[in-house]
């Protein structure tokens, strides 16, 4: 270490020394920071073909997260996934008003007697963004391979797990053969990529799709330009077979810090913003030029129960409260929680007490318990119940299991989500009511999540956005999610039912009848709700807001109640109309702008400089 | 060996006699150039004796991080069992930990960091396209920072107790315990969406074009994340140098000028001023490092795409070959530039010299 500062004498090389090595360190320093931009400069040029034309339309949409791969074989994020929903078409779509499936690239199907073959009539009248033809084959070729390499599989592999092969017997006829019958066949999430261009790729895995644009595609907007960390720009295909957007071009730009997106939207620098907390919402609410779009939720918020942690094979592990295999304490606890406190105190209105497992924003699917099924609220109700399974009070006010155990539960909870913290803590004083102490540990995400993985838990906080398909979130619940070994759990409950995975089979093979499936998923919910290991909360509502001086109207789905990010299509950006006034944010043109930022940096600079060099210039004088 | 040299072993280069007592004329160089070299060569040993610390830390120390991050690659997405095992696979998540240690000591020989398990893209690229930005901030920062810092520690000094020096020495103290993100949201909020002066993040706007213009953006861009740094920073350079300077004008030297009848500003500029800026210029050297690793805060609430956001989202999942890479780049800048502070200072200061 250099500390060396004290007393020194004095001698003519020390004092002129740092004189001499000053002044040529500053103009070293000086001119790399000069060249620096200038470099950039041209990185940007070269990564960024597109020219700014004040005449068009712009929708700049803040994206929280980082784009992880433009590669639709590898992108898992949400907002990887939305881009690509705007970049790429898909074999099926999600209607914008009643989210229910309506053709895209297949104009129409067809299922065999048994189910298990599916033949699908695909357009011929789609091109991609390099003027080839959209053909059967390419949709064929996109999912076996996916079906066949590991590395293709990543994001997408669940949809064709069941897959025995997809073939184009012509240019418009797509066939599928299943190995089991499957009723998700017409909501295969899966980006279609042109195989004349994929074909060549070698390495899955290594592949970004992020060297050349722009990226060749068929969907109603266009990847033209990626900075990583920074931003990604579509935009409009002016060919697309539904028709060309009304917007020239979607930005997307990276801003992590959810307050600083919300200076974005007020500034003008971005025009859509998703993910509002209540308090920002209200915050932006009646602002001049600004919209706030209040959607119904498609995320519910809940906790699930430990009913004893174990394997596929029925090995027991992980130091679940024993007291907690017995339904009547599980239903005992749903009794205790208030859930319109939570949807009044926790999300100020913003959301719905939650009964089902499927959010309410899908009609179809959505199930509340009735009659004498019905666990609502009573902490009274819920005393008596524990009273009569003999769960007796002891005298520091916590009860004692009939086994002998203290009912002193943990309770895990993700300190990155504020209102999950302000649930729980409002839960540990319900819980107090019935005679349960709550141990609230509220922890980093990876903590939260090897306590579900080890079984090392109690109550664990956890939620779930549903797809218009529920048949994911649905399966985590099933025996076969259970782990083949300790850790290696892919849903958030140790839950496992005969009557529930029966159901689950019948809803999976019944590709025909809606309504008959949508039977079967009403009483799956009711077994979670009866069974209480998995206990939702609330369907909070998705807060956002955008321009109103940049977008005159934008869809949302479903309509009415829905939301405009993170749809199951692309709607609100290619149904999208500008405002009428032009749009451009109010106040000087960036250019000015720019040049008084540089003169303010450069003066800054300039006057630091001036001071330190006066006493010279004085000196001289003299 | 059982046999002990009776004089030290030749440490030099071919050439250079072993360092001993002086013998002869021109020995006392020789003599010297040994012991340079020495100085040196400790130096360099012991840097290098850190950074492999480093190194072994970075490995250990992130993989004790809870949460697996296949899963939070993964969360809230329909995937199966089998597509988890593929990714944890290419990861090299199902090797043994020591094989997974020896894998990376092997690639960090190469400059091979591993790939990036959220970004998919090999660690080096990404650090190299990280760093312009991170270097542009930061440098620029530290610049002005020590030009204010030490014009106003050296004012502050010369007229200590004045006015000027306690209302100097409160605001510095004042902002050097702000944490930068708020101050930086502060900005945004008064400058940005406010009055609209500046943008409120990235570090240029998408699709302009041109060498001039985009120097212009990024200028632009860099206004107030490079204030929220100045602002935090600067102070120490400030406090260092008013109070190294208080420090001489104790000297008897100072006085002795004086009484030569040498103006005040003189006495300034060419006696007090370069004897106090040693220890500054070590504390600039030392703090360049950590003003590296420091910007991860100001990088975030700007998105400024620098390596401090690259660790901010390496850390939330996390990417252990992202974070476990950066933790060795900013650690490794303290030491290198500790190391460069301790080569440059016997050049400043004789009085140091080996």
């Amino acid at each position: 270490m250099v500390a060396r500062q004290h007393h020194p004498r004095p001698g003519s090389r020390a004092r002129t020394a740092p004189a001499r090595w000053t002044a040529p360190l500053a103009a070293a320093g000086a001119l790399a920071i000069a060249a620096l931009p200038a470099a950039t400069a041209d990185a940007a040029a070269m990564a960024d073909g597109a020219d700014t034309d004040g005449g068009e339309n712009t929708i700049t949409v803040a994206a929280s997260q980082p784009v992880d791969s433009m590669s639709p074989f590898l992108a898992q994020r949400l907002i990887t996934t939305s881009i690509h929903r705007l970049n790429y078409d898909y074999l099926t779509n999600y209607d914008p008003q009643t989210n229910e499936t309506i053709p895209a690239l297949a104009e129409s199907w067809e299922t065999s007697e048994d189910g298990l073959t599916w033949t699908y009539q695909i357009r011929d009248d789609v091109t991609w963004s390099d003027g080839e033809p959209l053909t059967a084959e390419d949709i064929a070729w996109t999912y076996t391979t996916i079906m066949e390499d590991d590395a293709a599989g990543q994001a997408n592999g669940s949809y064709v797990a069941n897959f025995e092969s997809a073939t184009a017997p012509d240019p418009t006829t797509l066939e599928i053969e299943l190995s089991e019958r499957q009723a998700t066949m017409l909501s295969l999430q899966v980006p279609i990529v042109p195989k004349h261009i994929w074909e060549q790729v070698d390495d899955f895995a290594a592949f970004n799709n992020d060297d050349e644009f722009p990226i060749v595609s068929s969907g109603p907007f266009v990847i033209t330009g990626y900075q990583p960390n920074q931003s990604v720009t579509l935009e409009a295909n002016k060919d697309y077979w539904r028709g060309a957007p009304e917007f020239d071009r979607v930005v997307f730009r990276y801003i992590p810090e959810k307050d600083a997106e919300v200076e974005a939207l007020r500034s003008g620098e971005v025009s859509l913003i998703a993910g509002l907390t209540p308090a920002q919402a209200d915050a932006l609410e009646g602002e001049e030029h600004i919209t706030v779009n209040n959607a119904t939720g498609k995320r519910f918020q809940a906790f699930t129960i430990n009913p004893g942690a174990r394997t596929l094979d029925g090995e027991e592990f992980g130091d679940g409260h024993p007291a907690l295999q017995d339904k009547t304490l599980r239903q005992a606890i749903l009794r205790a929680i208030d859930k319109d406190e939570i949807v009044h105190k926790v999300y100020g209105g913003y959301a719905e007490p939650a009964e089902g497992y499927i959010p309410a924003r899908y009609p179809m699917y959505s199930w509340s318990p009735e009659g004498d099924a019905r666990l609502d609220f009573d902490a009274d109700a819920a005393n008596e119940m524990l009273d009569d399974a003999g769960y007796e009070m002891g005298d520091d006010g916590v009860r004692v299991s009939p086994d002998g155990d203290r009912l002193k539960l943990r309770m895990h909870v993700h300190n990155d989500r504020p209102d999950y913290v302000s649930i729980g803590r409002l839960m540990e004083e319900w819980l107090a009511d019935i005679g349960i102490e709550v141990d609230n540990r509220t922890v980093d995400p990876g903590v939260l999540s090897d306590a579900l993985h080890d079984g090392t838990y109690d109550l664990i906080f956890t939620g779930w956005s549903v797809n218009p398909d529920p048949d994911y979130v649905l399966s985590i619940h099933t025996c076969d999610a259970l782990p083949r070994e300790p850790g290696s759990m892919r849903g958030d409950a140790y839950f496992c039912n005969e009557d529930y995975d029966e159901l689950y089979a019948k809803q999976l093979a019944e590709d025909g009848d809606p309504e008959k499936r949508a039977d079967y998923i009403r009483d799956m919910q009711e077994i979670l709700y009866d069974e209480a290991v998995v206990v939702t909360l609330t369907y909070s509502n998705m807060l956002e807001a955008y321009r109103s001086d940049v977008i005159g109207t934008m869809q949302v789905q479903p309509d009415p109640g829905g939301n405009l990010y993170g749809q199951d299509g692309h709607w609100s950006f290619s149904m999208a109309t500008p405002a009428a006034a032009g749009g451009a944010a109010a106040g000087l043109s960036p250019g000015v702008i720019a040049g008084i930022g540089a003169a303010a940096v450069l003066a800054l600079a300039a006057g630091g400089f001036y001071l330190w060099r006066r006493s010279a210039t004085a000196e001289e004088r003299e | 060996m059982t046999e002990t040299p009776s004089t030290p072993p030749a440490r030099g280069p071919a050439g250079i006699p072993p360092a001993g007592p002086p013998a002869a004329p021109g020995g006392e160089r020789r003599h010297r150039a040994a012991r340079v070299l020495r100085y040196v060569a400790g130096r360099l040993l012991t840097a290098a004796v850190s950074l492999f610390a480093v190194v072994v830390t970075s490995f250990f120390l992130f993989r004790i991080l809870p949460g697996d991050p296949v899963r939070a690659l993964t969360q809230d997405r329909a995937v199966t069992v089998e597509q988890m095992e593929a990714m944890r696979r290419e990861f090299g998540l199902d090797q043994p930990l020591w094989q997974q240690f020896v894998d990376y000591c092997l690639g960090m020989l190469r400059f091979d960091f591993g790939i990036s398990y959220q970004y998919r893209a090999p660690v080096t690229e990404l650090l190299l396209d990280r760093l312009g930005p991170t270097l542009l901030l930061a440098g620029t920062g530290t610049l002005i920072a020590a030009v204010i810092g030490l014009t106003l520690g050296t004012g502050s000094a010369w007229r200590r107790g004045s006015v000027m020096d306690r209302v100097n020495t409160g605001v510095a103290l004042t902002l050097w315990s702000v944490p930068s993100f708020w101050l930086g949201l502060l900005l945004i909020v008064a400058l940005s969406s406010g009055a609209g002066l500046f943008p409120t993040s990235g570090m240029m706007s998408p699709g302009v074009t041109g060498t001039f213009n985009v120097a212009l953006d990024v200028a632009h861009h860099m206004v107030l994340p490079v204030t929220t740094m100045v602002a935090v920073i600067y102070a120490q350079y400030m406090m260092v140098m008013r109070s190294s300077l208080l420090d001489e004008m104790g000297s008897d030297y100072l006085t002795t000028a004086r009484a030569k009848g040498l103006r005040d500003a003189l006495v300034l500029r060419r006696h007090a001023v370069p004897n106090a800026l040693l220890p500054t210029v070590t504390l600039i050297f030392l703090e360049l490092g950590r003003v590296l690793s420091g910007v991860i805060l100001v990088e975030t609430v700007f998105a400024w795409p620098g390596l401090g956001s690259l660790f901010y989202s390496g850390l939330r999942v996390p990417d252990l070959p992202i974070v476990q890479a950066l933790f060795v780049v900013f650690a490794g800048s303290v030491i290198i530039m500790n190391l460069l502070a301790d080569l440059v200072y016997p050049l400043l200061d004789p009085r140091v010299r080996p």
